[in-house]
């Protein structure tokens, strides 16, 4: 509907990606089905913008983050990625060690920074190490650039030398941020970056990713599950559900009119933080589906109050509604 | 004002807590987690415990049924139980593993956790484990225990409650174990349920289905219900009283409208102006509470918020400590509506 993109714009161009995890069983161990946790998945990520991934436990939205950061290899389709140094490449396709070389374009902020941050380490080498891997920065050098990467983070760099187990959740996933930071990159996968924090300590948090964003011109993957975060931070919005994109708009958009069912469920599930809006909740109490084959049938007709005979019997292809691309046989009728 | 003001009834509280204080005796000082709370939950209605981790709102839980981990103890302060007999126990005074206690728990007051397996052991068949807690509480034959947690495995929504009696815990999805976990806690029917962020680590339409759940079981059973949670949404969904904490202490509590609609703590307007809400896109930044919560062992003097606070007033904030007052439509515990004792 609305401007073409040019390409230069685009810095992640994802087209039919997949990763199916086989299930195996029986003393051999032979393969007798697969776990399609990510299932032919196209978008694109625009340099500079957020861009939101959204979905509840099983979604295959993790999973997605894992097969850009190569973490996983995906078993198909492609993920352009438009790098400073070596032009447009495939990360789905690249030899280990060039995408070693794009770790540092490429870095992730993972959920919990209790975990994501050895408790053996001090901060100077936490968030250091890389650069001394990547630059050769070492000594007092190496001190100094990571002093900055602290204040930039809002933290003092007199910490340079204390544990993890010295701070506080909040001030964990500053470190983290630092971390991801350190190599100046341009595309930061930040999974459930917020999730783990408290309220007052999130709402810094998003400011902090923000103000990052616009100092360093970064570009996000904002995965995450709390729909009223990616409201506030993303400018565009995919859903997952079951492994696919079910919709994918810009924020606005997509919050203001939803056309996917399920993207609807998952906007009324949220509570309100207004007791005059309490929600009409029976609306949602259908009990959640028992995954079937849903190899001819839309993955959501089991729990879809919509669903017709046609949505049992076919898959649905993506379609322009809009200015939603929404995986739906009836987008534009319910 | 288009609600009229209820009548006070004074019906009498099911639990009300008076200066509760459980402290930590550790090796590097005392931290302490609860530090003079005093709230009421009223019987057939619930309350949410609002606030961040460290706040002490889960150990105040803890307090109430005795099973405060060592080194913390009950310190002062007192936590009176108004029993289905019309007479009241101070639970504080009480021995953690007296005969007296252990008869509350489990059948008077139950408790649900964010994590289903606090409470569910892992070795042991879910209808089992259901079976043994009502045998322990109620006067029932074992095959009517049985009946008994089959129909309370169907009542919480777990789909083929025959099968998933003879399941393990960890052949269910963390929905259907928190499910489990509920039918376990509301066997006996209790007269209160608290209710640690039991929703927390679940997906929003699996939360939505909880919540559902446990407001049904309370229209039901008429229990009251302590629900803690940090998440303001599910506050407003489900309270009918609110009490805010920080720091081991309540700053502020009211009704549910009231807090939302009127909050006087300058914590509770924070809280509430700090969270993205949905349809509501601010431009640009979150207004964030500067700071965090002070380390356990380093209180600050006088009011416990006035390190992050916006309204610090030197002199006053640091000096004097704050009560509980009643102004307007809510207790507030903050010099900016309550009079400044006269001496230093």
């Amino acid at each position: 509907m609305d401007d073409q993109t040019p390409m230069d714009d685009v810095i992640l161009d994802v087209r039919d990606l997949s990763m199916h995890f086989p299930v195996r069983a029986g003393m051999f161990g032979k393969t007798h089905s697969a776990v399609r946790a990510v299932d032919n998945v196209s978008f694109q990520v625009r340099r500079g913008e957020t861009f939101g991934i959204v979905g509840e436990s099983g979604s295959g939205k993790t999973t997605l983050g894992r097969c850009i950061m190569r973490i996983l290899g995906p078993t198909g389709g492609e993920i352009g990625y438009a790098s400073e140094g070596a032009g447009m490449v495939d990360l789905a396709a690249v030899e280990d060690a060039q995408m070693r070389d794009l770790w540092r374009e490429i870095r992730m902020i993972f959920q919990d920074p209790q975990s994501s941050l050895n408790p053996r380490l001090p901060v100077i080498e936490l968030v250091g190490q890389v650069l001394r891997k990547a630059e050769g920065l070492k000594g007092a050098a190496l001190a100094d650039r990571v002093a900055d990467l602290l204040k930039s983070v809002g933290l003092r760099p007199e910490i340079l030398h204390r544990y993890p187990a010295a701070f506080s959740g909040g001030q964990r996933q500053r470190i983290g941020i630092a971390r991801a930071l350190a190599t100046k990159p341009q595309l930061v996968i930040a999974d459930e970056a917020v999730s783990a924090l408290d309220v007052s300590i999130q709402a810094q948090t998003l400011n902090l990713l923000q103000d990052l964003q616009e100092e360093f011109g970064l570009t996000y993957v904002f995965i995450a599950h709390d729909l009223a975060v990616v409201e506030h931070i993303c400018d565009r919005v995919a859903v997952m559900f079951l492994g696919e994109i079910v919709e994918l708009a810009d924020t606005e958009t997509l919050f203001a009119a939803p056309r996917h069912p399920y993207t609807r469920a998952l906007l009324s599930a949220v509570p309100v933080p207004d007791p005059r809006q309490r929600s009409d909740r029976r609306l949602r109490a259908a009990a959640p589906a028992e995954v079937t084959d849903t190899a001819t049938a839309c993955k959501f007709a089991a729990r879809c109050p919509h669903a017709r005979d046609l949505c049992r019997r076919q898959r649905p292809q993506k379609r322009t509604v809009g200015g939603a691309e929404v995986l739906c046989h009836f987008a534009g009728e319910i | 004002m288009t609600q009229p003001t209820p009548i006070p009834t004074e019906p009498a509280p099911l639990l009300r807590i008076a200066g509760l204080k459980t402290h930590f005796f550790t090796d590097d000082g005392v931290v302490k987690a609860v530090d003079g709370v005093d709230l009421t939950v009223e019987p057939g209605k619930t309350l949410c415990v609002l606030g961040e981790s460290g706040c002490g709102k889960s150990i105040m839980a803890r307090s109430i049924l005795r099973i405060v981990d060592r080194p913390g103890r009950i310190v002062g302060g007192s936590i009176t139980y108004r029993a289905a007999d019309g007479r009241s126990v101070d639970l504080a005074a009480m021995s953690p593993t007296s005969a007296a206690i252990r008869q509350i728990r489990g059948s008077d007051i139950a408790m649900i956790f964010q994590e289903p397996m606090t409470s569910l052991g892992p070795i042991q068949k879910i209808g089992k484990q259901i079976v043994e807690t009502i045998l322990l509480h109620r006067r029932m034959s074992k095959a009517e225990a049985k009946e008994t947690a089959i129909e309370m495995l169907n009542r919480v929504g777990i789909p083929r409650p025959r099968e998933r009696f003879e399941a393990y815990p960890f052949e269910l999805s963390g929905g259907m174990r928190q499910r489990a976990m509920i039918a376990m806690a509301l066997c006996c029917q209790p007269r209160l349920l608290i209710a640690d962020e039991p929703t927390t680590a679940l997906d929003v339409t699996t939360q939505a289905q909880i919540l559902d759940l446990i407001a049904d079981l309370k229209e039901e059973f008429g229990m009251a219900v302590m629900l803690i949670t940090h998440d303001l949404g599910v506050v407003a969904e489900v309270a009918e009283d609110v009490a805010v904490m920080y720091l081991g202490k309540v700053v502020e509590k009211g009704d549910v409208y009231s807090i939302f609609e009127e909050p006087k703590h300058p914590y509770t307007r924070a809280l509430l102006e700090s969270v993205p809400r949905l349809g509501v896109r601010h431009a640009g930044r979150l207004p964030a509470i500067e700071g965090m919560v002070p380390h356990p062992l380093v209180r600050p003097t006088g009011c416990p918020f006035r390190t992050r606070c916006r309204a610090f007033m030197p002199g006053i904030c640091d000096v004097h400590q704050p009560e509980l007052q009643r102004q307007g439509r809510t207790d507030v515990a903050c010099f900016l509506h309550n009079p400044v004792p006269a001496h230093g």
